[in-house]
């Protein structure tokens, strides 16, 4: 009985391949839900801060008047809360994940978004 | 009498994962006596509770351990939520139970694996470790984290699991039972495991009892003490029996954990096929004022939060009391009267988690 499920098992790991993969040839396995790191799109955020406040780590900082975002890969722990809180949709979550370096690690951008200008109001017409 | 030497075991040893420093005291190759000391690794996460508003802790308490972080985030958040009065929605209650059973799952067969690996058995190791590997699959795909899945927080969860994603859980539940099934009839049947791990440092259920065991050590010696079994999350409309076995040996603790892998598969599977409708998380309004002992069971054994607030948002105490701590007075118990090469076996059969015990 024993020899026969031992027989079992080896043929099933002969015929069923190695259970790695080659990493990194073959790339890694992600879901679309994999949290690997934090992108920011300096287009649309609006400086609101909320991300800052929300991250449990105080990886991102937020200089409102030198239109500077940064975060510190170091810090971040990917948990996605920022990502969550964010109303304009400037973060998202990539299933990459941030590859392991052996300096501090942190990232600036510059903010571009430009607040688009409100139509002016038609100047009241003067009556007659 | 010969001569007594002592030999030190750790915090460094091929058969550790975490540290953990142990003294033996030999006679020849008898153990005769134990000191433990343990000390390593603490990193002082119950402070953080005064530096970090208490929605974010939950991502804290998560990193308290690598194993059991969605229990330890569970057990955090239950807490929270018992001080608040926060009234969690049912299906939260079930996906919270459907991630501790994944997380046990995964546990467990890691533990198999490293035992496997503690008594020689490399190719065991392998394969358990093969089978854990599609837990953690599931894992990532239902929380989009392997290890730290980061899905609980105060009030609900953070995630929901379509549909779609629920019935193909279901579908491969049992081939994933077949396979675990293939595995543990080799824990628990194959002649060499039972001649390494059968009589070895045998605990009575009073001894265990006594020294405040807990979870799968205290439920081989015949103790049904479950946390589950007071119906936390969802487990009090799943029904559960907890898996005790009453021998009390290496062989024992190592069933316990193979037969909890049946339960727990047979809880998700059930969890899937009752999982109601309806929202996922409430919203989490003021903040916390008042204690609680809040309890979950690990695959480890029984946790507790201790959590107090003072009205501000961020707490004024936590204090977490882990199962390798109450194990460690059992382990001191276990060692005497045994060979040295078995002491890396029974080290292993308490399930030590050191980083869980020093946070």
């Amino acid at each position: 009985m024993g020899l026969f499920k031992m027989t079992k098992t080896v043929l099933r790991n002969l015929a069923g391949g190695p259970a790695t993969r080659c990493y990194p040839a073959v790339p890694a396995r992600t879901s679309p839900l994999t949290r690997g790191h934090v992108a920011f799109d300096p287009a649309t955020c609006r400086s609101c801060g909320i991300c800052s406040r929300r991250c449990p780590c105080e990886a991102i900082r937020l200089d409102k008047e030198a239109k500077v975002w940064e975060i510190d890969r170091m810090r971040c722990i990917a948990c996605g809360d920022c990502v969550e809180g964010c109303p304009f949709e400037s973060l998202t979550m990539e299933q990459e994940y941030f590859p392991p370096v052996t300096e501090h690690v942190v990232e600036h951008y510059t903010i571009t978004y430009v607040k688009p200008e409100k139509p002016a109001k038609k100047p009241a017409e003067e009556s007659a | 009498m010969s001569k007594r030497i002592v030999v030190p075991f750790g915090p460094q040893h091929p058969v550790l994962p975490e540290p953990i420093h142990l003294d033996l005291v030999l006679e020849d190759e008898l153990v005769v006596d134990v000191v433990p000391s343990i000390g390593y690794i603490h990193r002082g996460l119950e402070q953080l509770v005064l530096k970090r508003e208490f929605t974010e802790y939950v991502y804290v308490a998560e990193r308290i351990c690598g194993i059991c972080s969605f229990m330890h985030a569970l057990c955090y958040s239950q807490g929270i939520e018992h001080i608040m009065n926060i009234e969690v929605p049912d299906r939260a209650k079930y996906l919270r139970t459907i991630w501790s059973e994944c997380s046990r799952l995964h546990s467990h067969l890691l533990w198999l694996g490293l035992f496997a690996d503690g008594m020689g058995f490399e190719n065991l190791f392998m394969r358990s470790w093969q089978l854990r590997e599609s837990v953690l699959d599931v894992l990532e795909d239902t929380t989009g984290g392997r290890v730290i899945q980061g899905t609980c927080k105060v009030g609900g969860v953070r995630r929901d699991i379509g549909q779609e994603k629920l019935d193909e859980m279901h579908r491969t539940l049992d081939t994933f039972e077949e396979n675990c099934r293939d595995l543990g009839d080799v824990f628990l049947n194959d002649g060499s495991v039972k001649y390494r791990l059968q009589g070895l440092s045998v605990i009575p259920r009073d001894d265990a009892y006594a020294l405040g065991a807990a979870g799968p050590t205290a439920r081989a010696s015949g103790v049904a003490m479950d946390h589950r079994e007071t119906g936390y999350a969802a487990y009090g409309d799943l029904g559960f029996k907890p898996v005790v076995e009453t021998a009390g040996d290496c062989y024992a603790r190592c069933a316990v954990r193979v037969r909890e892998l049946y339960s727990s598969i047979d809880i998700i599977r059930r969890a899937i096929e009752g999982m109601p409708e309806g929202p996922i998380d409430v919203k989490v309004k003021g903040t916390p004022d008042g204690e609680y002992f809040s309890r979950v069971e690990q695959p480890r054994g029984e946790v507790v939060h201790y959590l107090r607030g003072n009205g501000t948002k961020h707490l004024a105490r936590a204090r977490i009391r882990t199962p390798t701590l109450a194990n460690i007075p059992i382990l001191v118990k276990m060692l005497p009267g045994i060979q040295l090469a078995d002491v890396p076996v029974v080290v292993l059969s308490i399930d030590p988690c050191i980083s869980c015990t020093e946070r």
